[in-house]
C-alpha cells in the first residue's frame, strides 16, 4: 500500500451524513477486473450531469478541483462492500479523510490502501468543515508521524488519535500478507488444534 | 473466567496469535464464499505475488452479481464488462483448485442463500466474506461479517485477517408479533431507532423471544439486514431450529460427526451475565409494516403515516440530508405514503428471496393481478429456491398474476446486471439498500418485506398488506 507520511493540500467539505459506496463509485464502474479507471468513477453521478461537470459538486468548484483531503459527514463509506469506493477515491487524489465516524468495511479497506481516516468529535470536524468551505482558508496539513492537522491557515494545530499499529502500517506502507505469511507456523499450529476440536469444519 | 459473550467466544475461539495490545488479533477464518465482482484484484494480487491459496477447500465461488435473470438460462452475461468477470472468475477457480457452481450449476444462486442451503454454515465458525451482508451467517451461530477485496487476498494467501475486536450490542427483543408484520419490518423498525450508524463498530447479537420463535430464516433476514445499521458482526445463540435446517445438508456433518457437533453446537451461547457495550431492547408489538421514503435505510415510516417533514430534523446536515432525499424521492411531506403510486415491484435480494419470502409474497398474489401500468419481478434467491417455489406451485401463482417468474441472482437489489430502473422509476423493493442511484441512476427505492411489495404490485401503489391478508382476492 501508499505509504503516508505528511501531505498538505486543499480540503473539500462534504458533510452529508451517511455518505454510501454506492454513492462513491457507481456500480457502472464495477465491471473490471482490475483497479483501473476508478478515478472517473468516483463520486460520477454527482460530479456529472449528462455528460458535463455538475457546477454543483464542491470538487467541481474553483478551489476545490485539486483537493486531496475530504472533511465528512457521520457513517461515511457505509453500505457495500466494494473496495472500488477507496481506489477510485485515491485515484482521484484523495489522501486523507477527516470525520467523526467511518462505516467498518470500508475503514478497513482504507487501512488495507494507504486512505488516511482521521475521526475526530464532531464540533472540531465542523470547525475545519467550517473553515475549509472558505476558498482562501482551504488548506490543511496533515503529520501523521506527529499525530497533528494544521488548518485555518496553519493557525491551528490539533492532535488526533490513531491506534499505534495501524499508525505504522501507514507509515511504512506495509504488505500485510507478506507480513502474516512469516506467522506460518503460527497458523498451522492453530490450524491443527482448530481442526481437532472441530474436525466437522475440515 | 469473566463471563463472555457469544461474540467474544467466538473470537476468542479463533485467534491465532495477538498483533498488539489495543484488540488486534490475527483471526483464523473458517470459510468465504467469493463473487465474481469482488474477488478479481484479490485473485489477481495473489497471481502477482506467486502465492497460493491456504486452504482451497474452504472456499466456494458463486456467480451471481451480474448475471442476467432471464428465465432461459444461458451462460451468456449482459455485456462484455461481466463477460471478462466470470471469465476470469471461473480461471480462478480452475487455478487456484476451489469449487465453483457456474451460471447453469443447479446450486447456483445469490451467495448467502447458496451456502447456508449447501450447508457450508455452522454454529461456531468465523466466515467471512467480500460482500458486506456476510453477517447472514450469523443466523446459524457463527460469526459472519463483510471484508474488502484487500482482505479478501490476505484471506486467501494466510486463511487469516488482521481483525480489530468490536464492541458488543444486544438487541432484546419480546413481546408478540402483529399480524402482517415479518422479520424485515422489525429489523427496519430497529434502524429507524438506532440510525444507519446506529450500530457502526459493533458486533450484533439478537435475542429474546421473539428470536427463539422465529425461523431461522427470519434470522438471517435481521443478521443481513442490521447491516444497515452499521453492524460489522451478528450472531444468534444457535438452537435446535439451526440444527434442524442445517441437519442432511450436503456439506453437514453426518453420523456420529453430527452428533458430536450438534452437542458442542448447542453449548455456544452468551454467559447469562455476560456484558454488553450497549443493550437495545424492543417490544415489537407496535411495530407495524414499514416502508422507507428516503435514501438511506433509517428513512422508514410506518406504511400508515406520513411523510415526515425535514424541518423537523435539528442538525442542519441531517435537514439538508433529508430534504435532498425527499427531492430525490420525488415526494412531499404531509403526503400519506400509501398514496404513493409505483412503476415497479420487486422481490429479491439475500435478504428476501429464500422459499419462506416467496410463500408470503405468493400469498397475496393469489387470485390477484399485478395492477396496469406496473411491472413485477420475482428473482428467486437460488435456483434451489426456484425448484422448490415450482414444485409448491408458487410459481404459477406469480405468473397468473402477471408476475416475471426469473432465474436466480443479486438482479435488481444492486443492478449491476441488465434488471436495472429508468431514472425516476420507483420501485416497490423487498431489498435492503435504498441509497441514490442504487437501482439505477435516478431511480427511487422504497424498501418493504416481500408482502408489502406483493401488496403494491397488486394496488398499483404502496399499501398496507394487512388490509389484504386474509381477504380472498377476485
Ligand atoms: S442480493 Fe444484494 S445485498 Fe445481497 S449479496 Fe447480492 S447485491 Fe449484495
Amino acid at each position: 500500500m501508499m505509504p503516508f507520511d505528511q501531505v498538505s493540500g486543499v480540503a473539500a467539505p462534504m458533510m452529508s451524513p451517511n455518505i454510501d459506496t454506492d454513492v462513491i463509485m457507481p456500480k457502472m464502474f464495477l465491471k473490471g477486473v482490475d483497479r483501473s479507471g476508478l478515478g472517473e468513477g468516483a463520486f460520477n453521478l454527482l460530479r456529472f450531469s449528462a455528460g458535463k461537470p455538475n457546477p454543483e459538486f464542491i470538487l467541481n468548484q474553483d478551489g476545490y478541483r485539486n483537493a486531496c483531503f475530504l472533511v465528512v459527514g457521520p457513517n461515511f463509506g457505509c453500505g457495500s462492500s466494494r473496495e472500488h469506493a477507496v481506489w477510485g477515491l485515491q485515484q482521484l487524489g484523495i489522501r486523507a479523510l477527516i470525520g467523526t465516524s467511518f462505516a467498518g468495511i470500508f475503514n478497513d479497506n482504507c487501512g488495507n490502501n494507504g486512505l488516511l481516516t482521521i475521526s475526530l468529535e464532531p464540533d472540531l470536524v465542523a470547525e475545519i468543515a467550517n473553515a475549509v468551505a472558505h476558498r482562501e482558508r482551504n488548506d490543511v496539513f496533515v503529520d501523521l508521524a506527529a499525530q497533528t492537522i494544521r488548518f485555518d491557515r496553519g493557525r491551528r494545530p490539533i492532535k488526533f488519535d490513531i491506534e499505534p499499529t495501524r499508525k505504522e502500517a501507514f507509515l511504512t506502507g506495509r504488505d500485510f500478507v507478506a507480513s502474516t505469511l512469516v506467522l506460518a507456523d503460527d497458523i498451522r499450529a492453530f490450524e491443527a488444534r482448530h481442526a481437532a476440536e472441530n474436525p466437522w469444519i475440515f | 473466567m469473566a463471563a463472555r459473550t457469544l461474540y467474544d467466544k467466538l473470537v476468542d475461539s479463533h485467534v491465532v496469535r495477538n498483533l498488539d495490545d489495543a484488540g488486534l488479533v490475527l483471526l483464523y477464518v473458517d470459510r468465504t464464499v467469493l463473487n465474481e465482482y469482488t474477488s478479481p484484484q484479490a485473485f489477481a494480487g495473489l497471481r502477482a505475488a506467486g502465492r497460493k491459496v491456504w486452504n482451497p477447500k474452504a472456499a466456494l465461488m458463486v456467480v451471481d452479481h451480474v448475471n442476467p435473470t432471464a428465465a432461459q438460462r444461458t451462460r451468456a452475461m449482459p455485456d462484455s464488462g461481466a463477460a471478462r468477470q466470470v471469465d476470469y472468475f471461473a480461471e480462478n477457480a480452475r487455478d487456484f483448485g476451489i469449487e465453483y457452481f457456474d451460471i447453469l450449476d443447479p446450486r447456483q444462486g445469490i451467495e448467502h442463500v447458496v451456502a447456508p442451503e449447501q450447508g457450508l454454515v455452522m454454529p461456531g465458525m468465523v466466515i467471512a466474506a467480500g460482500d458486506s451482508h456476510s453477517t447472514a451467517y450469523g443466523a446459524f451461530g457463527a460469526l459472519g461479517y463483510g471484508i474488502g477485496t484487500s482482505d479478501i487476498e490476505h484471506y486467501l494467501a494466510t486463511s487469516t485477517v488482521r481483525y480489530r475486536r468490536l464492541k458488543t450490542m444486544r438487541i432484546h427483543l419480546t413481546g408478540d408479533v402483529p399480524f402482517g408484520v415479518t422479520p424485515k419490518d422489525i429489523v427496519m423498525e430497529i434502524i429507524r431507532r438506532i440510525g444507519a450508524d446506529g450500530a457502526t463498530g459493533y458486533a450484533v447479537e439478537f435475542t429474546g423471544p421473539v428470536v427463539s420463535n422465529m425461523s431461522v430464516e427470519g434470522r438471517i433476514v435481521m443478521s443481513i439486514m442490521i447491516v444497515e445499521a452499521g453492524a460489522r458482526g451478528v450472531v444468534v445463540a444457535p438452537d435446535q431450529k439451526v440444527l434442524d435446517y442445517l441437519k442432511g445438508r450436503p456439506r453437514a456433518p453426518k453420523g456420529e460427526m453430527w452428533e458430536r457437533a450438534a452437542k458442542k453446537w448447542l453449548t455456544l451461547a452468551s454467559d447469562p451475565d455476560a456484558r454488553f457495550d450497549r443493550e437495545v431492547a424492543l417490544d415489537v408489538a407496535d411495530v407495524a409494516p414499514l416502508v422507507t421514503w428516503g435514501t438511506s435505510p433509517d428513512q422508514a415510516i410506518a406504511v400508515t403515516d406520513i411523510i415526515p417533514d425535514p424541518a423537523q430534523q435539528v442538525a442542519p446536515e441531517r435537514k439538508a440530508a433529508a430534504l435532498r432525499a425527499l427531492s430525490y424521492m420525488g415526494l412531499r411531506a404531509g403526503d400519506p405514503i400509501q398514496s404513493v403510486p409505483i412503476d415497479f415491484a420487486f422481490i429479491g435480494s439475500c435478504t428476501n428471496s429464500r422459499i419462506e419470502d416467496l410463500r408470503d409474497a405468493a400469498e397475496v398474489f393469489r387470485g390477484r393481478r399485478v395492477a396496469a401500468g406496473v411491472r413485477a419481478i420475482v428473482v428467486p434467491g437460488s435456483t434451489h429456491v426456484r425448484a422448490q417455489a415450482e414444485a409448491e406451485g408458487l410459481a404459477k401463482v406469480f405468473t397468473d398474476a402477471g408476475v416475471e417468474w426469473r432465474q436466480s441472482g443479486c438482479s435488481m437489489c444492486l443492478a449491476m446486471n441488465d434488471d436495472v430502473l429508468k431514472p425516476g422509476e420507483r420501485c416497490a423493493s423487498s431489498t435492503n439498500r435504498n441509497f441514490e442511484g442504487r437501482q439505477g441512476p435516478g431511480a427511487r427505492t422504497h424498501l418493504m418485506s416481500p408482502a408489502m411489495v406483493a401488496a403494491a404490485a397488486v394496488t398499483g401503489h404502496i399499501a398496507d398488506v394487512r388490509s389484504l391478508l386474509g381477504v380472498a382476492g377476485q
